[in-house]
């Protein structure tokens, strides 16, 4: 499987669980797909496919927006919340804190699609859950990555 | 080469460091040629013991036939003995002496091509190890490139959408407030069902007398009643 065969798949499937997927292309790169979960939009997962696996990463935070005072609580509340989080890991990608979730390259579509929403789901718990750590009025900087 | 130290060194030199990692395609080519190679001699090796396993199953059946033969000529030479045969007996124990060193040669044949096997064996199993761990480091560098292209996606994904950029917080209030929106529709959706509904009606007609509101005994008895007059 590919992320063309991916597309095709989620997009053919109209919903997955109550839940609406929409697959969207990223100018300029073709071998991610960006995939969105009706009403969290504002949290898309990226997606891409290896010879081996599956990788669904959903961005978090930029090392900006984290309050430096507090950093180190930060990072071990997130160490601890690694493995009580379900299917989902935190990690660090340069200067941005993400979520990510790794499936077998043989998984099957709706277990995919399962990932994707708990992805987004656990992202949005996340950010509530870690948003003392936050600094209020940071605003992420457009490009970095 | 250890993989996950190249790795960590690379993601401690930033992105220049990853891309420096991945674009190191003489580490990456060796890997894969090596891996290569190893399949090839693992072929080449399982060929060798298919080989060797068929010739120690030969040699051990060769022994077999030999064995109930000298078996079979002792019992022929036996029975000459029984008739005082003993010249006959001699040529029979004559034969006998020669499938002996022969089953002894099968024998030798057959230790040899076990030790073969063993041998074999353990380097197939051997070979195999060495496969997974090349497929392994080659599988991490591989991750490691598509986490570079989600990186780039992720970035591009926010340099080229329009609107404002979102923080983490800002993020969360645009879904909780869509959540919450969500629910208030679905409350509002029910109240309205509420005040609109046919049962609604139904209970404002009878409050309103307009609807009697059941059927009660003394309808029923008036009903009768009538019915007799």
């Amino acid at each position: 499987m590919n992320t063309n065969d991916l597309a095709l798949r989620i997009t053919d499937m109209a919903s997955y669980n109550g839940y609406q997927l929409e697959c969207q292309p990223i100018p300029g790169v073709t071998d991610v797909l960006q995939i969105t979960v009706q009403d969290y939009e504002e949290l898309p997962a990226f997606v891409s496919v290896t010879d081996s696996q599956i990788l669904c990463i959903t961005n978090l935070f930029m090392e900006a927006e984290v309050n430096p005072d507090t950093r180190s609580q930060l990072i071990e509340e997130m160490l601890e919340l690694n493995i009580p989080m379900p299917l989902s890991a935190f990690s660090k990608l340069g200067d941005r804190f993400v979520i990510f979730g790794s499936m077998s390259i043989h998984s099957n579509i709706e277990d995919i699609c399962h990932e994707i929403v708990t992805l987004t789901e656990n992202a949005v718990e996340a950010i509530d859950a870690l948003k003392e750590y936050l600094i209020p009025d940071a605003v992420r900087e457009e490009g970095q990555g | 080469m250890n993989v996950l130290k190249r790795i960590i060194a690379a993601v401690r030199g930033g992105a220049l460091g990853v891309a420096d990692l991945l674009s190191d395609t003489d580490g990456i080519n060796a890997l894969e040629h090596q891996l290569i190679e190893v399949q090839g001699n693992l072929s080449k090796v399982k060929q060798d013991l298919t080989d060797v396993m068929g010739k120690q199953m030969h040699s051990s059946r060769e022994s077999t036939t030999l064995k109930m033969t000298i078996k079979q000529r002792e019992l022929e030479a036996g029975a000459a003995l029984d008739r005082a045969d003993e010249a006959q007996a001699l040529i029979i124990a004559q034969k006998i002496a020669e499938l002996d060193v022969e089953l002894e040669e099968q024998e030798q044949i057959h230790t040899l091509f076990s030790g073969h096997v063993a041998r074999l064996r353990s380097l197939v199993n051997k070979t195999e190890r060495q496969i997974k761990d090349y497929q392994r480091q080659l599988s991490m560098v591989r991750t490691t490139e598509s986490i570079q292209k989600a990186s780039t996606a992720i970035a591009q994904n926010y340099a080229a959408s329009n609107h404002k950029i979102l923080s983490a917080r800002d993020s969360l209030e645009q879904i909780q407030k869509r959540q919450r929106r969500t629910l208030d529709l679905l409350e509002a959706a029910e109240e309205l069902e509420e005040a609109t509904g046919e049962k609604t009606l139904d209970e404002r007609l009878e409050q309103a007398g307009i609807v009697e509101s059941k059927i009660n005994a003394n309808t029923v008895l008036n009903r009768i009643k009538s019915d007799r007059s």
